[in-house]
C-alpha cells in the first residue's frame, strides 16, 4: 500500500474544462504529474497555458472536472485550498513581489504566517535560498531597487522558503531583459537537478531540451501533443506543433 | 535684479500683474499690521479698548478661560487642562517615528481612559461633572480626535465590505456609503439629537455628546470608505496573486499585503477628509454643545465685548489653522517615511 502512494501522481487532473463567459478557455484537459516530474508546457499565447496551471493553485476556478493535488480534491472549500497554496509555490510572469516589504521580509513573510515558524528560523532559511539563488547581499533592500532578473530569482526563492512540493513557473523569463534571462534559467536547471517537481509555461525550448521528462503542447485549450523532449523537438507528431515549432526556432 | 525682471517683468502683462498685486498688497498688509499689532491693545478693558482703533485682544485674553474651557466648572478648569496635556503629549510623541512602538500605543489605551476620568470625575475625589458643561476646546478636541480614530478603522471595514464577495455583506455596505454620503452632517446631527432619542425606551438616555459623536463616525466613515476603496481597486492584481499563492488567508493577505500598500497610496485624499472632519465638528453648535466655535460666540454676546468679533475670529481661526496645518504636514511626513521604497 505505501509503495503504491509513493508512485500515485501528485497532481492528477480529469476532465478539466474552464469557460470565460461564453468563451471556452480549456477544454476536457486530463494530465498526471508525479512528484519530481518536470513539465513545460508550451504553445501560442491564448492556448491556455497560464490558465491551466493558474486552476492548479486555484488562481483561477474551474467549472468542470476534477484537480487532485497531493490526495486533496480542488473545491470550493477556502481552508482546503489555502492548504494546497502552501503546498503549491508560483512564480509569476511579473514577479509580484511585496514593494513595501524588504527582500528578507518577503521571504518570511509566507513561512512566519502561514507555516507559523519563528521569526529567526525564517529569516536563517531565507538566507540559505537567498545564497542559492546567489542574491543574499540585497536582503535588505526593497525589490524597486533590483533589476528584473534579481527580483525574479527572489520570488524564485521567497517560493522555496514554504517548502513547496511543486513548483509552478508562469512565463518565469518572459517579463526579462534578453541578458538577464539566463540568470534566472540557471537557477531553474539547479532545482530541476535536485529534484523539485515543476511545471513550467515557457518558450525556452533550451530550458525544455535541457531538464525537462515531458513537455506538452496545447493550443485553443486543449493539449495537442505530449512527448518527451526528444522526440517533440526532432520528430513533432502533430502539424500544429510542427507549426509551432517552426515559428519560434 | 536679473531675478525680478526674468520672473516679474518678463512680459507687459505680467508687468502690470505684478503692479497690481503689489498695489493691492500695500492697500491691505500695512493697514492690517497696525490694526492688529501696533495699534491694537492687548490686556486693556473694553472700555479703553472701544475707544481705541486698533484690535483689542484683550477679548481674547479676558475670556481666554471661558473661551477654552466653556462652561466646566471654573475651579476644576486644571482637569481639561491635564487632559488635553496628555493628548497633546500623546500626539507629539506619535508624530516621531521614533517613538512609534507598541509601548506608545499602550499609553494610548492607557491614556484615553485617564484623560477621561480626569474630564468626567467622579471617582478619586475627583468632583464629578456632567458632560452638558463639557465645552470648548477640549470638546473639540474630544469630537475630534475620537471621531476621526473611529472612523478610519470603520471606514476600512467598509471599503473592504464593499468588496466583499459575500452579497449581503456587499449590499449592506453600499447601502450604508450611499445613504450616509446622501445626507448633510448637519442633518444627521438633528437625526441623532433630536429623532434618535424617541426611539429609546423610556427612561434611557443616551449622552448627547456620545449621540454626536456618534454621528461625526458614521459620517466621516462613509468617506473614509470610499476614498480606501479607491486605493484598493487600484492595486496591481498581481499583489492579490501572489499572497493568495504563498497560502495567506483573506484577513492576513489584507492586513500584510494589501492595506498597507493601498492605504499608503491614499494618504493625501484621506487626509483632506479628515481635515474637513476636524472642522466640521464645529457644526455640533446646532444641537446646542459648546465646542470652541460656540464658545466665543457667546463672550461676543455679553454687551461688554460686542462688537470685537474680527478679534475673536482671527483667533478661532488660528487654531483650527494650527489643527488642520499639523495633521497636514504629519501626512506629509508619514509620506516621506514610507516612500522608502522607490
Amino acid at each position: 500500500m505505501k509503495n503504491k502512494k509513493d508512485v500515485a501522481p501528485f497532481i492528477e487532473i480529469k476532465g478539466l474544462n474552464k469557460w470565460y463567459g461564453d468563451f471556452q478557455v480549456l477544454k476536457d484537459i486530463n494530465l498526471s504529474v508525479l512528484r519530481g516530474e518536470i513539465i513545460v508546457v508550451c504553445g501560442p499565447s491564448g492556448s491556455g497555458k497560464s490558465t491551466l496551471i493558474r486552476c492548479i493553485n486555484r488562481l483561477e476556478e474551474h467549472q468542470k472536472g476534477r484537480i487532485r493535488v497531493a490526495g486533496s480534491d480542488l473545491t470550493d472549500n477556502i481552508k482546503n485550498i489555502e492548504k494546497i497554496r502552501a503546498e503549491v509555490g508560483m512564480v509569476f510572469q511579473h514577479f509580484n513581489l511585496f514593494p513595501h516589504l524588504t527582500i528578507l521580509d518577503n521571504l518570511t513573510l509566507g513561512p512566519v504566517w502561514v507555516r507559523k515558524i519563528s521569526k529567526k528560523e525564517a529569516e536563517e532559511s531565507a538566507m540559505f535560498y537567498l545564497e542559492k539563488v546567489k542574491i543574499a547581499e540585497q536582503a535588505k533592500k526593497y525589490p524597486g531597487q533590483l533589476s528584473g532578473g534579481q527580483q525574479q530569482r527572489v520570488a524564485i526563492a521567497r517560493s522555496l522558503c514554504m517548502k513547496p512540493k511543486v513548483m509552478l513557473f508562469d512565463e518565469p523569463t518572459s517579463a526579462l531583459d534578453p541578458e538577464m534571462v539566463k540568470e534566472v534559467l540557471d537557477v531553474m536547471i539547479q532545482l530541476a537537478e535536485e529534484g523539485m517537481t515543476m511545471i513550467v509555461v515557457t518558450h525556452e525550448m533550451g530550458f525544455a531540451k535541457e531538464v525537462a521528462q515531458r513537455v506538452i503542447f496545447m493550443d485553443e485549450g486543449m493539449i495537442i501533443e505530449e512527448n518527451n523532449p526528444m522526440d517533440f523537438f526532432e520528430n513533432p507528431q502533430n502539424e500544429r506543433s510542427r507549426l509551432f515549432l517552426s515559428q519560434i526556432i | 535684479m536679473k531675478w525680478i525682471k526674468k520672473n516679474l517683468f518678463s512680459t507687459p502683462f505680467n508687468s502690470a500683474l505684478t503692479v497690481i498685486t503689489l498695489f493691492i498688497l500695500f492697500k491691505t498688509i500695512p493697514p492690517f499690521i497696525k490694526w492688529a499689532f501696533i495699534e491694537s491693545s492687548w490686556f486693556a478693558e473694553s472700555e479703553v479698548c472701544k475707544s481705541g482703533s486698533g484690535a483689542c485682544w484683550s477679548v481674547i485674553t479676558y475670556n481666554l478661560r471661558f473661551i477654552i474651557f466653556g462652561f466646566y466648572p471654573y475651579e476644576e478648569h486644571w482637569r481639561p487642562f491635564v487632559s488635553m496635556i496628555i493628548l497633546f503629549t500623546l500626539l507629539y510623541f506619535t508624530r516621531n517615528k521614533k517613538y512609534r512602538s507598541k509601548a506608545l500605543l499602550y499609553f494610548w489605551i492607557a491614556g484615553l481612559p485617564v484623560m477621561g476620568i480626569f474630564m468626567k470625575g467622579g471617582i478619586f475625589g475627583l468632583v464629578s461633572v456632567n458632560s452638558a458643561n463639557w465645552g470648548g476646546l477640549p470638546l473639540t478636541l474630544l469630537l475630534a480626535v475620537f471621531g476621526l480614530a473611529a472612523a478610519y478603522p470603520l471606514g476600512i471595514m467598509l471599503a473592504l465590505g464593499r468588496l466583499s464577495k459575500m452579497p449581503a455583506i456587499k449590499a449592506l455596505c453600499i447601502v450604508y456609503i450611499e445613504l450616509i454620503r446622501g445626507v448633510p452632517l448637519i442633518s444627521l446631527l438633528f437625526m441623532s439629537s433630536i429623532i434618535f432619542p424617541l426611539f429609546l425606551p423610556e427612561g434611557v438616555t443616551i449622552d448627547k455628546i456620545i449621540r454626536a459623536q456618534v454621528a461625526i463616525i458614521l459620517f466621516t466613515a462613509a468617506y473614509v470608505a470610499e476614498v480606501v476603496r479607491g486605493g484598493l481597486q487600484g492595486m496591481n492584481k498581481g499583489q492579490y496573486e501572489a499572497a493568495a499563492s504563498l497560502g495567506l488567508n483573506y484577513y492576513l493577505s489584507m492586513r500584510l499585503i494589501i492595506l498597507p500598500q493601498a492605504l499608503k497610496i491614499v494618504i493625501p485624499p484621506t487626509v483632506s477628509i479628515l481635515i474637513s472632519a476636524f472642522k466640521d465638528t464645529s457644526l455640533v453648535v446646532i444641537i446646542a454643545l459648546y465646542d470652541i466655535l460656540k464658545t466665543s460666540q457667546t463672550v461676543l454676546s455679553n454687551p461688554k465685548w460686542m462688537g470685537f468679533s474680527p478679534e475673536v475670529y482671527i483667533f478661532i481661526a488660528v487654531l483650527y489653522f494650527a489643527g488642520c496645518f499639523s495633521m497636514s504636514s504629519f501626512s506629509r511626513k508619514l509620506e516621506e517615511e514610507l516612500d522608502r521604497e522607490k
